[in-house]
């Protein structure tokens, strides 16, 4: 009996030496800064001599008065409904068309998934050259095919959030088509036969099948392009800085200016908690929310 | 389609004709050159060992290969460039092929569904299908809750809801246990002739084809080599091929030289000793003063007993019921000569005896 308990004590031992670098890391660098961050919430910046004092809800208040904010959130909202539906629409696509029966499949897929491997700031530089007035890609079909005058799609307020957001879906569309196309591979090629003789059309299998037994996948990859979504700004620095007039500016920009350009660290540290809340809400809302509409294996 | 208020499976079966039938896989010739009618309403089982074109040939029956050569006609038209769902046939797929994310009934009426059946006819033809096939407790389970034989029953169901004059079926019950797998021989086979539909069915167990077939179709590295009753081919196998694969244990080859030499007196028809002797296990019987035969190995199964022997060098199994009487290392072999079958040593078909050709004969007249 003695001897049976001992043991026990030491897997446990044991189970806690397995986890605890795992959990030093997190706690460290994760879960220390958010409460730390929310703490810093509810003081006043420091500034040289005078350190932070307590000011409770005045940073809130200062954001929501804060005008910049929210358009910084309008503009995000706007960049989240486009770029998550379209990036995984389109990635769904590429997968059905890159998982049939094609000539120089290797190559095609290859060239999908080619945005994902380049980093967002060289992605960024590229495009960057695309919407160069006068010389980029864009104008000189603009000007050469169809005779049209020069624009400036990044330097216009009401065009530049719709310029970055075909960069992030660029980028992103590439890496879901592979999770789309693993899961593909998962169905046996004899659901479409049997589909087939019972007469069903591509239209009916693609919706009453494929896409259902897509769901865990669909909801894999959404709550990632929700992340990337709030969580991916590099190319915002190269190619707008925010701008014109923070027509481009997303959250974690805005954070990111706060904090190390204006040394605002107590607002950043509320916008941070905003955005930590926003991030948590919508993750767990969309598992439990498509939870129930998911069929797993 | 059919007038809405018949009554549940009131179909009948349609005719099959294979023409010359071609198809390859690079450079391997999977189907190679088959002719063949399937009577509406038969039974027909396709059989042969792994990779003989069994599965190939019904894949292009129901349209999911396209053929590289020859004409599938089905109830007298030509199908061969029309694709699957335009050939009225149903399919049972080895791996039951079903939807695992929909429920048993949404399974089996998924083909209505997609035909835009009426509900109230959907339910009622679901009704039907479930009672028949005992599946009405199980409508709302998911197939990954079913045991592997209500899993195929609701592949069977998905097949026959339809009440399409054909259905085929590639190797069904290969993933069931031994037990239900005879259990669902028998149901298969009554819902056949209950139903009369045209059955095509593909398997590699001879079991499965002497059991339920009209007509085995026997192929080999695709060609028929022989298509006949099962009894017809038990009896009178066209080639070496088909007497070694049909019957457990297979029917000994020996070649009548080599026999004549280790046992001058053994009995054979009078035929050419170029040939090669087939006789099968429970043709031999143990009797003194036949040929010798030396025992290698005894094999007891309960109700018979396989004896591996040698006669000179040959080898000989020999099947007799019950256990082997006490002996020594020493067999004696004695066999009707007209169980006998000759073969022709170059090309391995049958050669037609007098003897056997009066046998037949015989056996006709007493029909």
């Amino acid at each position: 009996m003695k001897f049976t308990r001992t043991t026990a004590q030491l897997n446990w031992i044991y189970a806690w030496l397995l986890l605890s670098p795992a959990l030093i890391m997190l706690f460290a660098f994760t879960h220390y800064p958010a409460i730390v961050t929310l703490v810093s919430s509810f003081f006043s910046t420091p500034r040289g001599k005078r350190p932070a004092k307590f000011i409770g809800f005045e940073n809130y208040q200062a954001l929501i008065n804060d005008e910049v904010f929210w358009q910084v959130m309008w503009n995000n909202l706007l960049y989240a409904l486009a770029t998550i539906p379209i990036s995984v629409a389109i990635a769904l696509v590429m997968a059905l068309w890159v998982n049939g029966k094609l000539r120089g499949l290797g190559f095609l897929r290859m060239a999908y998934f080619t945005p994902t491997v380049l980093p967002l700031i060289a992605v960024a530089n590229i495009w960057l050259f695309f919407y160069t007035p006068g010389f980029g890609l864009i104008d000189q079909i603009r000007n050469g095919l169809f005779g049209l005058p020069d624009q400036n799609l990044l330097g216009q307020s009401d065009t530049v959030l719709w310029a970055v957001m075909a960069v992030a879906i660029w980028k992103e569309a590439g890496f879901f088509m592979i999770f789309y196309l693993a899961a593909l591979q998962t169905i046996p090629p004899s659901l479409k036969e049997a589909a087939d003789i019972e007469g069903a059309s591509r239209w009916t299998f693609f919706w009453r099948i494929i896409f259902p037994l897509l769901m865990p996948t669909t909801l894999f990859v959404s709550v990632n392009a929700v992340i990337n979504a709030f969580r991916l700004v590099d190319h915002i620095f190269v190619m707008t800085g925010g701008g014109p007039d923070n027509a481009s500016t997303l959250l974690l920009f805005y954070i990111y200016e706060q904090a190390f350009k204006y040394w605002q660290t107590g607002y950043a540290a509320t916008l941070t908690v905003v955005l930590l809340a926003l991030l948590s809400v919508l993750a767990i809302g969309q598992f439990f929310f498509l939870d129930r509409k998911v069929h797993y294996r | 389609m059919k007038n809405s208020n018949s009554r549940l499976f009131s179909g009948s079966g349609e005719a099959i004709s294979l023409q010359n039938l071609q198809k390859g896989w690079g450079g391997v010739r999977a189907v190679d050159g088959i002719d063949l009618e399937i009577d509406a309403g038969s039974f027909t089982v396709l059989l042969g060992p792994s990779g003989c074109g069994k599965s190939t040939t019904l894949r292009l029956i129901a349209g999911l290969d396209e053929v590289d050569g020859g004409r599938i006609l089905i109830g007298g038209k030509d199908v061969t460039d029309q694709a699957a769902s335009s050939r009225n046939l149903s399919m049972v797929f080895q791996s039951y092929a079903l939807f695992p994310h929909l429920s048993v009934a949404e399974n089996i009426i998924f083909g209505l569904k997609v035909r835009r059946v009426e509900r109230a006819e959907c339910e009622q033809r679901l009704q039907m299908t479930a009672d028949l096939l005992g599946l009405s407790n199980f409508l709302d389970r998911r197939p990954s809750q079913l045991s592997g034989g209500q899993q195929q029953r609701v592949a069977l169901g998905r097949a026959i809801i339809s009440e399409r004059p054909i259905c085929l079926m590639d190797e069904p019950l290969s993933n069931l246990d031994a037990k239900l797998r005879h259990d669902m021989r028998v149901e298969l086979r009554e819902l056949q002739t209950k139903l009369g539909f045209t059955m095509v069915y593909v398997t590699h167990d001879q079991i499965e084809a002497i059991s339920m077939a009209d007509k085995v179709v026997l192929l080999n590295q695709g060609k028929i080599e022989q298509a006949a009753t099962a009894q017809e081919i038990y009896e009178r196998p066209a080639s070496i091929f088909s007497a070694k694969f049909m019957g457990t244990p297979p029917m000994n080859i020996m070649s009548a030289a080599e026999l004549l030499h280790a046992a001058p007196d053994a009995p054979l028809p009078p035929a050419s000793t170029e040939a090669l002797i087939g006789i099968r296990p429970e043709s031999i019987r143990l009797e003194e003063g036949g040929v010798k035969a030396k025992i290698r190995n005894i094999e007891y199964l309960g109700a018979d007993t396989l004896i591996d022997c040698r006669i000179g060098d040959a080898p000989c199994l020999v099947r007799i019921s019950g256990d082997l009487p006490p002996m020594g290392d020493q067999l004696s072999l004695t066999w009707p000569v007209e169980k006998l079958h000759l073969f022709n040593a170059v090309s391995g078909t049958r050669i037609d005896t007098s003897l056997e050709k009066e046998w037949a004969a015989e056996t006709a007249d007493a029909k």
